[in-house]
């Protein structure tokens, strides 16, 4: 297509620009072809086609993780093979998809610079590119015992590390730990923590392993009708919790952990959920916060310095979940936004911070929570109002079938920008047992 | 929900954080802090004033922003107000407990 030159600065700079304005063909470029990316790609091929618009998809990485499987990856229930595809199988054929690192956002000069040097111009961009674990934030965390007794499992090298170590594990002090939030999908460590208790009763070692769930909130979870839920049952299961810990350092000769208060405690595994932190490319372009994500308008999801860049997934600053499902959701409406912004038409504020989640109690049985902005998560039925079939916040063997559909959903519908039938992307209040609306 | 405290009456969520700051003076700051166990030094007051002006700039409070902020590190912060400094300062300082998390 002609959009891509070699980058040399000023003089070419000017030739991209021309070439794109005298074809008359328009760019909209997308960064990060994970969760949302691809989904921004399926929806929008059918709506800004050849010849008026390109639309050119970028990611570093060749294969497409189905990331929710890294937390039953260390417990043998899926393998390698059931959570890896490859990205480009996901990507419609009229979407270019470049396979290179992205160096930087010239936001104010609609450029984006490659890794290789190259350089690409848009009319809109968008950007996906999530969010990763920065063990580095913390003194100690990726010291000596880093993939020894201490792991992570929001990586894949990192749960499968884990599932090695747990195969022939025989016992100890487990410690489940969420250094900083946001996180993504903020109940991965609770579901952790539910899934080590039933794997290691299975394996009849349960009366041999201590598990302690330690968070930097003041309870389980941050909402507080879920948190006496989750309490709830991580009561019954036997796993302690402490909660208020601010961690300062991992302490790797004495296999503790060590907060800003000076509490301290001892591990034999630690499973830490490191700080979660946008790409470094944001920062090297200048648009983050100080964790890297970008500023964005929560209900429009534009950009709150650029007009013509919106941002999506884990990648932007709104105050929803760092969910795929919130992805989804958000794909829905942006769709709508980006077509409204072509056209020069006022965009739509409607996006909710809408999420949907499973929360794997283990045993069989999960639990769904469905919440947004405004809305804290309660108990009730799911899709269908009185009927369900699925429980809110209550466990269940039905939940736990939605939550390993999740998978198959996931790769089926979900990338593919389908709508999912009778779940809509701004959140329904029906069904839904809600003592007073809050603020 | 209504409180009487340092003998005013001053609205409060069911957590005791004041839902309207205009509400707040600082005879009500020492009297929070004195139910935090806290007494309030010139070292807690730079801090309390210094959330007050963040959360008037609209900025989104966490441990991780005031220990960059220049004026404590995380480690002082905890000092000054231990076990869940954020939080105890927040309340204090008559502003809405940080929604740091979702
Ligand atoms: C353990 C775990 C469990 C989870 N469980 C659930 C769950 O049950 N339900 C749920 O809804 N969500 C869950 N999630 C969250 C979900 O996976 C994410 O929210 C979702 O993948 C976000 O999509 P995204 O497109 O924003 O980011 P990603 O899918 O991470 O995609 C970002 C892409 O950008 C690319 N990229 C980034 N920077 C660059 C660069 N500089 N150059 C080139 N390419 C770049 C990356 O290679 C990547 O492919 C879970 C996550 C984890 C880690």
């Amino acid at each position: 297509m002609g959009i891509i030159k070699r980058y040399h600065y000023q003089l070419d700079f000017y030739s991209i620009n021309n070439q794109t304005k005298n074809k008359q063909m328009k760019n909209l470029v997308i960064l990060g072809a994970g969760t949302a990316g691809t989904m921004m790609a399926n929806h929008l091929h059918h709506q800004l086609k050849q010849p008026d618009w390109q639309i050119t998809i970028i990611d570093e990485r060749v294969e497409h993780h189905y990331q929710p499987g890294y937390l039953f990856l260390p417990f043998d229930i899926y393998s390698p093979t059931d959570i890896i595809k490859t990205i480009e199988e996901f990507i419609p054929k009229d979407v270019k998809l470049l396979k290179q690192q992205i160096n930087k956002i010239l936001p104010k000069d609609n450029i984006i610079e490659l890794g290789s040097g190259d350089a690409l111009y848009y009319d809109v961009l968008i950007i996906a590119t999530g969010a990763k674990i920065a063990p580095e934030e913390t003194e100690g965390m990726k010291g000596s015992e880093w993939q020894k007794s201490v792991f992570d499992f929001y990586t894949f090298e990192g749960a499968l590390a884990l599932r090695n170590k747990l195969r022939d594990w025989q016992g100890g002090k487990l410690v489940v730990h969420i250094t900083e939030m946001p996180i993504k999908c903020p109940v991965a460590p609770l579901e952790f923590a539910f899934l080590a208790d039933s794997f290691f009763k299975h394996k009849h070692l349960r009366d041999k392993v201590e598990i302690t769930y330690v968070t930097p909130l003041s309870g389980a979870f941050t909402k507080p009708k879920a948190t006496e839920a989750l309490e709830h049952l991580l009561d019954e299961k036997g796993i302690m919790i402490e909660s208020d810990f601010a961690i300062e350092q991992v302490d790797n000769e004495n296999k503790k952990i060590i907060d800003y208060g000076g509490r301290e405690i001892p591990f034999d595994i630690l499973v830490t959920v490191p700080t979660n932190k946008g790409d470094a490319l944001i920062e090297r372009s200048g648009m983050g916060d100080d964790l890297n994500y970008v500023p964005t308008h929560k209900a429009t999801l534009q950009s709150k310095e650029y007009a013509n860049i919106f941002v999506l997934g884990d990648a932007s600053n709104i105050p929803a979940s760092k969910a795929g499902s919130v992805a989804h959701f958000e794909a829905e409406i942006l769709t709508d936004n980006i077509l409204r912004f072509v056209k020069g038409e006022p965009l739509k504020e409607e996006f909710d911070g809408h999420a949907n989640c499973f929360i794997e109690t283990g045993g069989g049985k999960a639990l769904l929570i469905d919440f947004n902005y405004t809305h804290e998560p309660v108990e009730g039925s799911f899709p269908f109002a009185g009927i369900g079939p699925l429980r809110l916040l209550k466990e269940s063997r039905m939940n736990h079938m939605g939550k390993l559909a999740f998978r198959w959903i996931y790769w089926n519908v979900l990338l593919k920008g389908t709508h999912i039938p009778f779940v809509s992307a701004t959140m329904s209040e029906k069904g839904k047992h809600y003592e007073t609306v809050q603020h | 929900m209504e409180k009487t405290i340092a003998g005013k009456t001053i609205t409060v969520n069911e957590e005791g954080y004041l839902t309207d700051f205009n509400q707040w003076d600082e005879k009500i700051g020492e009297a929070l802090a004195t139910e935090a166990n806290i007494t309030l030094s010139p070292r807690h007051w730079e801090v309390v004033k210094y959330l007050q002006n963040e959360q008037k700039n609209q900025v989104a409070l966490s441990i991780r922003r005031i220990g960059k902020s220049g004026l404590v590190d995380i480690k002082e912060f905890y000092q000054l107000f231990p076990n869940a400094p954020l939080k105890t300062a927040t309340k204090i300082a008559g502003i809405p407990k940080p929604a740091s998390c979702i």
